[in-house]
Parts: C-alpha cells; sequence; structure tokens
C-alpha cells in the first residue's frame, strides 16, 4: 500500500475527512462570529455557549416533547435566535459606543452565567443524542467508511456557509449589510433602520451557533462546556481569515479543519496546537488576516 | 403640503462635552436653493449633521415638512423626505458604484428611475460594476449627489460638493444643481467656494460661532458684498 510519511494514504484521507468535518463547525461557528464582529464591533464570546444551547434545545426537545432531528433543526436555532435578540435589546446594545473590550467582557460572563446554569440544570457529564433515522450507516469509500452523518454535516456546512456568502456578497440586502459594517451612521442618514439590522444580525449570527450545536449534537456528547474549546479555536480561526471578512471565515474554517486532521497523521502530539501556531505567523505576516483588508 | 419645507429653530447640538450650535434658527421654503455661508468650524457640517441626528445630542426644533423631527431616530429623519451628501461624500470601499447607487431606501414618491440618473450622469452608466471608491474624485461626488435622487427625497443637504474638484467637474455639478432646481427639489448647500455658491443660491445665511448671525436673498447679495467678505476673511 502507498504510504507518505511512513503513513498509509487511506489513513491519511480518513484523517484529512474527519478533518473536513470538524472543519465544517469551525466553518458554521466563525461566519456567526465573523458576521457580528463585522457589523457590532462585538467579539461574542458567548458563541461557545449558544452552541451548547443549540445541541440542549435539540436532546431536551427531543427528551421532553418528542421533537425530531429534523424539526429541531429548524426550532432551536429559531429559538435560540430569540434569546440571541432579547440579550442584544437587553445588554449589548448600550456597549456599542464603549471599547469593545466591554462586549468581550459582557459576552464571556454570559457564556460563564449560559453554562454555570446548564451545568447546575443537567449536570457536567455528556449526553447522547442519537443519530436521526435516514443518516444512520455508511458510505464505502474505499479508504475509509466514513458514516452518512458525517457526510451530511459536511454538506449542510457547505450549504449554510456559501448561501451565507451568497446573501451577503451578491444581494441588496448583503449591500446593505456592507454598507452598515463600512459607516453605519451615514446609513442610519439615508434612512435604513440600523439597531434593526443590527439586533437581526445579532440574531442571525446566534442562530447559526445553536444550529451548529444541533449537528454536532449526535456525533459529540451533549455538555454545558461542549462549546468551550471549540469558540477559542474558532475566534482563532475567525483572526486567521480576517476579523469580520465572511469569506475568510468559511475558507479557514473549513481548511484548518483538514490542516488539523493532516497534523493528527504526521504528528498528533502538535494536532491541538497548529491552529494557533498557524495563527501565529499569520499574525506576524498579514495582520489583517488572510483574507482581512489591511 | 405647506410652502415651509425646513423650519429649524432655537437648535442646539453638542459632541460628547463640545458645545457646537448655540441656538440656530433659520427655515426653507419649497423649491429655494439656500446656501450656508461661514468660516471652517462656524458650524455649517453640524448643522446638517444636527438636522439629520447625525450628531451626540441636540435640543430645540426642527421641522420637517410640518413634522416635528428633534426626538426622532436619523433613519426616521430620512423617510420625511430628506436626502443627504456628507461632505467626505460617504462612498462605501465594499460595495460597486451601482450598489451605492441603490443603497439608500425610497423615502417618497417622485424618485427619479435608475435610466433618468444614468441619463444626468453617463460615466456613472459606464462605471457602474467598478468599486465605490475606485472611481475619480469627480466621479464619487455626482455618485454621492445621484444617490440621493433615486429616492424620492425632495429636500437635499449638499455639504460642500465642490469641494477639491477640478474646474470643469465643478461646472458640471453647478449644472446638475440648475437642472434640480428646475425640477422642484429644495436645496440647502454648505459651500466653501462662494462663486459656485453665488451662482445657484436663492437665499443665503452666514454662521459664525455656532449661529446664524446674517440672512439675506440673493437679489440682495450686490450691497452685502462688504459684509460677506469681512464674515469669510475673504
Amino acid at each position: 500500500m502507498t504510504e507518505v510519511f511512513g503513513v498509509p494514504v487511506a489513513v491519511i484521507l480518513g484523517q484529512l475527512m474527519l478533518g473536513l468535518v470538524n472543519g465544517s463547525f469551525y466553518a458554521i461557528l466563525s461566519l456567526g462570529l465573523a458576521v457580528i464582529f463585522g457589523l457590532m464591533g462585538i467579539v461574542n464570546f458567548a458563541h461557545g455557549a449558544f452552541y451548547a444551547l443549540g445541541a440542549f434545545a435539540a436532546l431536551l426537545g427531543l427528551q421532553w416533547f418528542g421533537i425530531n432531528y429534523w424539526a429541531a433543526l429548524l426550532l432551536a436555532p429559531l429559538a435560540i435566535g430569540v434569546l440571541g435578540i432579547v440579550v442584544e435589546r437587553l445588554f449589548l446594545r448600550h456597549l456599542y459606543k464603549l471599547d469593545p473590550l466591554y462586549g468581550l467582557l459582557m459576552t464571556f460572563g454570559l457564556a460563564l452565567v449560559i453554562e454555570g446554569t446548564l451545568h447546575q440544570l443537567f449536570g457536567a457529564s455528556g449526553h447522547s443524542y442519537p443519530v436521526p433515522a435516514g443518516l444512520t450507516g455508511a458510505f464505502d469509500l474505499g479508504f475509509m467508511i466514513l458514516p452518512i452523518y458525517r457526510a451530511w454535516v459536511i454538506a449542510v456546512s457547505v450549504v449554510v456557509c456559501f448561501s451565507t456568502w451568497f446573501v451577503i456578497e451578491c444581494t441588496r440586502l448583503g449591500a446593505t449589510l456592507r454598507a452598515a459594517t463600512e459607516n453605519a451612521p451615514l446609513l442610519q442618514a439615508f434612512g435604513v433602520n440600523v439597531p434593526l439590522l443590527v439586533v437581526a444580525t445579532y440574531g442571525g449570527g446566534v442562530a447559526l451557533a445553536a444550529l451548529a450545536g444541533v449537528l454536532s449534537a449526535p456525533v459529540v456528547l451533549v455538555g454545558p462546556l461542549m462549546g468551550n474549546s471549540l469558540v477559542i479555536v474558532v475566534f482563532a480561526v475567525v483572526v486567521i481569515g480576517g476579523m469580520g471578512s465572511i469569506l475568510g471565515a468559511i475558507v479557514s474554517g473549513l481548511a484548518l479543519g483538514v490542516v488539523e486532521g493532516f497534523t493528527k497523521v504526521i504528528y498528533p502530539e502538535a494536532s491541538n496546537i497548529v491552529v494557533f501556531v498557524i495563527m501565529a505567523l499569520v499574525l506576524i505576516a498579514r495582520p489583517a488576516g488572510l483574507f482581512g483588508r489591511e | 403640503m405647506i410652502a415651509e419645507i425646513l423650519h429649524v429653530s432655537e437648535l442646539h447640538a453638542y459632541y460628547g462635552e463640545s458645545h457646537i450650535l448655540h441656538g440656530v434658527d433659520f427655515n426653507v421654503q419649497r423649491g429655494e436653493v439656500v446656501t450656508l455661508l461661514g468660516r471652517n468650524g462656524a458650524g455649517r457640517t453640524t448643522t446638517l449633521k444636527a438636522l439629520l441626528g447625525l450628531v451626540g445630542k441636540r435640543s430645540g426644533s426642527v421641522r420637517i415638512n410640518g413634522h416635528e423631527a428633534i426626538g426622532l431616530p436619523p433613519h426616521r429623519i430620512a423617510h420625511l423626505g430628506v436626502g443627504y451628501c456628507p461632505e467626505e461624500r460617504g462612498i462605501y470601499a465594499s460595495l460597486s458604484a451601482e450598489e451605492n447607487l441603490l443603497l439608500p431606501p425610497v423615502v417618497g414618491p417622485g424618485g427619479m428611475s435608475i435610466d433618468e440618473i444614468y441619463g444626468m450622469f453617463p460615466n456613472l452608466k459606464e462605471r457602474r460594476e467598478t468599486q465605490g471608491t475606485r472611481l475619480s474624485g469627480g466621479e464619487q461626488q455626482m455618485l454621492a449627489v445621484a444617490r440621493t435622487l433615486r429616492t424620492g427625497a425632495r429636500l437635499l443637504l449638499l455639504d460642500e460638493i465642490s469641494e477639491g474638484l477640478a474646474p470643469v467637474i465643478v461646472q458640471g455639478l453647478l449644472r446638475t444643481i440648475h437642472e434640480l432646481r428646475q425640477r422642484g427639489y429644495t436645496i440647502v448647500m454648505v459651500e466653501q467656494n462662494f462663486r459656485f455658491a453665488a451662482a445657484l443660491a436663492d437665499r443665503f445665511y452666514i454662521m459664525e460661532h455656532g449661529r446664524m448671525v446674517q440672512g439675506f436673498a440673493a437679489s440682495e447679495l450686490d450691497g452685502k458684498m462688504a459684509m460677506v467678505h469681512e464674515y469669510l476673511g475673504v
């Protein structure tokens, strides 16, 4: 069998595929972060907590009300998105005129409160969520057995990310969003209800995090801290892509998942830090990120 | 429809701790072109911004089309039929020329169609796919004016539109403003270029230290030149 670096190609391809699955989660999460940061200047540290809430919403929906996966895929982001809107109206809107540090502290505190509450109510241990009927089983790709559900995650992520990209880059609504990112006061003087745009964007970004949570529920253990380590990697992804860059968030999300997978094969000890090493290198070479405007 | 499209009284405006406007009073009749003159820092740009609610804090009264606007957020004020062309032009870099043109929402009936606007500014049609800030200075200024015409706004606030442009471009803008006046637009201009303003305005106000200190009609201009020169220091 062919080998690269003394590792069978099949193993490498398998890890790359798993990396792409992780990258799918990175992409959806960093996309939401990038949109929120771009428009609001808020570094949304609560993103991981909203991701966990999305997974819990799916889990509890199933256990308490018998809401199946497909309905949860729609309802959980909706419910958590509404929660995000409440958070924006109650807390974040008071912070826009202040230093971005306040937004970071506020959302960090919020993440602690959400995670603490989930811990209090449901305990620290993880709960498993069944793979939905219709997505069980696996594809035999020759070099690996790919569970159908993981292929589904990649497909959903690609569709969601590129539709979001399309809306922002190619539609009138997207042009308005880009303008608000660049100079919001002038846009408001033109007659655009910018506060409404901001609250809708935060709700949308949070809903994306919740969607990632629902998608992840069948492949991870659903627990209060599930978003905790993920969100740190996702922040690195956003920085690498370029703060506020939509395409940067999507492409770096998927690519870094793959890079991480590849590192697991050739030097497993480095797989947890490779994203941060890349972040450091990117910051030295291009401080605005790969896709950011200097 | 009332004749007085804009009535401003006792308008105070602040940026943070700085008190910029100290009780501005003026009015504009429908269809008039009114120019605000004054030295740099006299408060002319701030007056336009204060009309739109783009200052930190403001008080007094701003009646637009008979509606009190002092308590309204900027996006509601625009929907009273106000178009704005800011001093720095405000062309968006992340939008193409045409996206810039289509950006402001419609705020009233009777706005120009895209074809009409491209008829007035053929250059913009040619360069519609170009990134907004890659247009020349003159094209950006035309875009900034054109952007207000699609929306149906009948009261246009134009801040230093002739600034930094080549004479031939300024001539073109002059013709544009003439045409807009003939179409019945009401225009409030802030101008540094006195000759540009004199060729267009029906009335003038002179500002100093955040107040209107003089107001007179274009027909009185000849007799007022000495005073104007004194205020403007030209």
